[in-house]
């Protein structure tokens, strides 16, 4: 049996990248998994090359499914993910057989450091706060009926009938008297806390549009997953900004579009506010992603990176400067940042995103220091 | 029969003997069978080119390994079996399974087989392909030594991007005579005369053997040839049609030839998903809980068949479907549940308990794996009591919400959509129209509606593989949003024609 599969496999991988055949690049398409709404489970991004064929659309488009539900349940959604009827799966030539598992986003943050090889990340400072909690690991002979062990409560009964020799196998009837009785108990112990936030700024002028923030929000996304991960459970805070800045919630964060200049300082101040007021550095790991096309107004730069270097970079763990390229061209900032800071600041992280793709590249940059 | 040899382990090896000899004694009949056992690397790569382990090099290959290895190692999913319709059959086994699930897979892959062999959709094929696809590698392969690997790959990509233009129908109804698909240089018009005078040649020697002109003929002048239709009917094999007639050069309607062979073996599979996971399903349940089970595999058993038959709401499975459509046939038969008396019977009791002792279900579920389709199987037995029973139902597109949303249980409107998304394997009906259009040797084809519109943006992306094929500006004719409409591609760009010079059109609506 001869199996040349790397050959395929190696030819498909130069075209994702775009090495060759660039004209059929524009066709890959990375699987989207932003789909928390089913109990956390997404599916993986892999990238994908479609071969156009004339297929239907989705105006008209129905099918048959099986299952509850009132007429009017929505059962899926448009666009991207067709649902198939039966139709679809006959494209599958061959006789696959496949099953799916669910996958949690734990299990998806696993994949997503090895796949990028991300390091663990150490938490800065020592964890200097302690809190008492209560771990149920420990048997006692008294307790609430409600903590009541009932496999050991068993166990305990079937051992005293057999030692007792009053245990009939033909008729194993197991009465558990009070001296049977076992119960859940807790010790308290004295577990390190670790507190993780992330505020996230973008840049909402004008010129950055809708593919942007899906950029910024599939990358908002995996740098969520991973962090809530590595720290299990994170704080996030979002702020936007044109030429004033305001701190938002999530969903205002990735909806909202102004017509304003743009002012970076802005946004600097809100978010040094937050660490002076809400999220005291000695208590938390703070990560600041900041996300615009990079076009400042020149006279704000020197007021911006005052107020970085002052206020934010000395106390964070990280700061990410992400740069997404805007139909309008992509802007200096990115330059004058690394031009001012440079290797100065070992907490300054700078990455461009021209497009989805390279979302990915930019949290490998990103989080691939470990801190 | 003969167990041929493979490389299974001795206790492998006896638990298929074991399988089969039940499969052979509850009647099922197969072509022998092979199976190998190959770890999960190699099944993926298999999988991957669709079940073959040699085929033409291609990315789309690579893409399908990539995924397919990286969602096993992921333990997202897993491949169990693997199937080819084939003579010898061949059968794949994925090594790190568990016993109990390598003698389910095998009763399984007996099922398949035996649905292979004998369905009648499966008749034409071809049942050596095994050796057809390595064949097809080994062309591809030459010419990509000759024109270069990107050239020849470009072209597979437009093929592809047409493979599923084809007539689905057309190995079973003789349209029309048949023709040398490597002749078409002599174009249409002198084939008349020339087929008497054709010595018997292999498609290369031909043009040596068969002169295109015969030596004393001179060049008649332009005959008055009646005014032809190139096709003279509309044409749904819209590959075969550009095999004929497109300007390719030689390699090129070699790898068209070569993809379009390649999409005619897989058709019917793609036309009886739900009969071939369905029988086979049926048999290893049967075959599985009657004989072969013993108590330790039970629960590994129902593990592994209960995952097989899980449903979604947005995808019937297949093997879910067919298995129970089976089961209800056998107890309909077995019952004498059927014919114009019980039709007419609208009492629920009377019709739960309907119970003639036929005992016609076995005989019955075997004549319907010979005869039907996907298409047919559901249209003849999808009931009323059964969508009922296993709660169907039917959903559409909501454009205010861009959601599927489900719109009904109706046991006809859930029948209808399942008929129309099973009707030409899902994929819209298109035929080539006219091969001279404007009388400027342009491409017409038309979608035949039905309710649901074409995807704009895949249609005008294949529009232009179509073009790099024929060379000349193409037109599709469809409906989009209500009204008629004409995509076409020109080689360097799109155009939506709503119709405004009526008198074409109309003249192109001349009924057939």
């Amino acid at each position: 049996m001869s199996l040349k599969i790397e050959r395929d496999q190696r030819r498909f991988k130069q075209i994702v990248r775009g090495k060759v055949r660039e004209n059929l690049k524009k066709y890959v398409s990375h699987g989207e998994m932003i789909g928390r709404k089913n109990k956390d489970l997404v599916s993986i991004p892999l990238p994908q090359l479609d071969v156009p064929r004339f297929r239907f659309g989705d105006n008209g488009n129905g099918g048959v499914g099986q299952g509850d539900g009132e007429e009017g349940t929505p059962v899926g959604k448009g666009g991207q993910q067709r649902p198939g009827g039966v139709g679809e799966a006959g494209s599958d030539p061959g006789d696959g057989h496949l099953m799916e598992v669910d996958m949690t986003l734990e299990e998806l943050a696993d994949i997503l450091g090895d796949e990028l090889e991300l390091p663990n990340i150490e938490p800065k400072g020592n964890a200097s706060i302690t809190q008492e909690k209560a771990k149920y690991n420990s048997i006692r002979s008294t307790g609430p009926e409600s903590l009541r062990h009932k496999k050991r409560t068993y166990l305990k009964a079937l051992k005293r009938h057999i030692s007792t020799g009053s245990y009939e196998p033909s008729e194993p009837t197991v009465t558990p008297i009070r001296g049977d009785q076992q119960y859940r108990s807790w010790n308290t112990i004295d577990k390190p806390e670790v507190n993780a936030a992330v505020i996230y700024m973008m840049d909402v002028s004008g010129s950055m549009t809708d593919e942007q923030k899906q950029v910024v929000r599939t990358a908002a996304f995996w740098i969520d997953t991973w962090l809530a991960r590595q720290y299990g459970g994170i704080e996030t805070r979002y702020i936007i900004h044109d030429a004033v800045a305001k701190e938002v919630d999530e969903h205002t964060f990735y909806h909202t579009r102004e017509s304003g200049g743009t002012r970076i300082s802005s946004a600097y101040k809100v978010c040094a506010a937050l660490l002076e007021n809400e999220l005291p550095p000695s208590e938390w790991n703070l990560y600041c992603f900041q996300f615009s096309d990079g076009d400042n107004w020149g006279e704000d730069n020197e007021r911006a990176f005052g107020t970085l270097k002052e206020k934010i970079l000395p106390h964070v763990n990280l700061y990410c400067y992400g740069q997404v390229e805007s139909p309008y061209g992509s802007g200096e900032y990115i330059g004058h940042l690394q031009g001012r800071f440079g290797d100065k600041y070992d907490t300054l992280i700078t990455a461009e995103m021209e497009d989805r793709d390279a979302i990915y590249d930019a949290i490998k940059v990103f989080l691939g220091t470990g801190k | 029969m003969s167990t041929p040899n493979s490389n299974l382990t001795p206790e492998l090896a006896e638990i298929q003997v074991e399988m089969e000899q039940h499969a052979l004694n509850y009647g099922l009949d197969f072509f022998p069978t092979i199976f190998e056992l190959i770890d999960a690397e190699q099944l993926n790569a298999i999988a991957a080119r669709g079940g073959f382990p040699v085929r033409y090099p291609h990315w789309r290959f690579g893409m399908e390994y990539e995924q397919l290895s990286k969602s096993y190692n992921y333990g997202l999913s897993k491949i169990y079996e693997l199937v080819i319709n084939n003579d010898p059959c061949y059968a794949y086994l994925m090594r790190s399974n568990g016993l109990v699930d390598q003698k389910l897979v095998m009763a399984h892959v007996y099922g398949h087989c035996d649905f292979f062999k004998n369905n009648y959709w499966f008749s034409k094929t071809n049942r050596k392909m095994m050796d057809e696809m390595a064949n097809h590698g080994t062309r591809i392969r030459r010419h990509m030594d000759e024109v270069g690997v990107d050239e020849v790959e470009e072209f597979i990509d437009a093929c592809q991007s047409l493979d599923d233009l084809i007539d689905i129908h057309s190995p079973f109804i003789k349209r029309r005579a048949d023709r040398d698909p490597y002749g078409f240089e002599g174009g249409a018009k002198e084939e008349p005369e020339q087929q008497e005078r054709r010595f018997p040649a292999k498609g290369y020697m031909d043009s040596f053997i068969n002169p295109k002109r015969q030596p004393n003929e001179e060049p008649e002048g332009e005959e008055p040839a009646p005014a032809r239709r190139v096709p003279e009917h509309p044409e749904q094999d819209v590959m075969l049609f550009l095999l004929e007639h497109a300007p390719l050069q030689k390699w090129q309607a070699d790898v068209l030839a070569i993809l379009r062979d390649e999409a005619y073996y897989f058709a019917p599979q793609g036309q009886t998903k739900i009969m071939n996971e369905g029988w086979a399903s049926y048999w290893h349940s049967t075959i599985m809980t009657r004989e072969g089970l013993t108590a330790g595999d039970v629960v590994n058993y129902c593990d592994h068949h209960s995952g097989t038959l899980a449903s979604s709401p947005t995808r019937l499975n297949p093997y879910k479907v067919g298995i129970e459509l089976f089961r209800d046939i056998e107890d309909r038969w077995n019952r004498g549940a059927f014919g114009k008396d019980y039709d007419e019977c609208d009492d629920y009791q009377t019709r739960r308990k309907w119970d003639k002792q036929l005992g016609l279900g076995r005989e019955k579920i075997f004549e319907v794996r010979k005869v039907h389709n996907d298409l047919t199987f559901i249209d003849e037995f999808l009931t009323l009591d059964f969508v009922r029973e296993h709660k169907l139902f039917q959903f559409g597109y909501n454009e205010n919400t861009e959601y599927y949303e489900i719109e009904s249980r109706a046991f006809p409107k859930v029948k209808q959509q399942l008929l129309n998304s099973l009707t030409n394997m899902g994929r819209p009906r298109i035929v080539v129209e006219d091969g001279n259009y404007r009388n400027r040797g342009e491409l017409f084809l038309r979608h035949h509606y039905t309710g649901v519109e074409l995807d704009m943006k895949y249609a005008n992306d294949t529009l232009v593989n179509l073009e790099r094929l024929w060379s000349r500006p193409v037109h599709i004719e469809t409906v989009l949003e209500d009204r008629q409409a004409v995509l076409s591609f020109d080689g360097s760009e799109h155009d939506i024609d709503w119709g405004d010079d009526a008198d074409e059109i109309a003249e192109l609506e001349v009924p057939h």
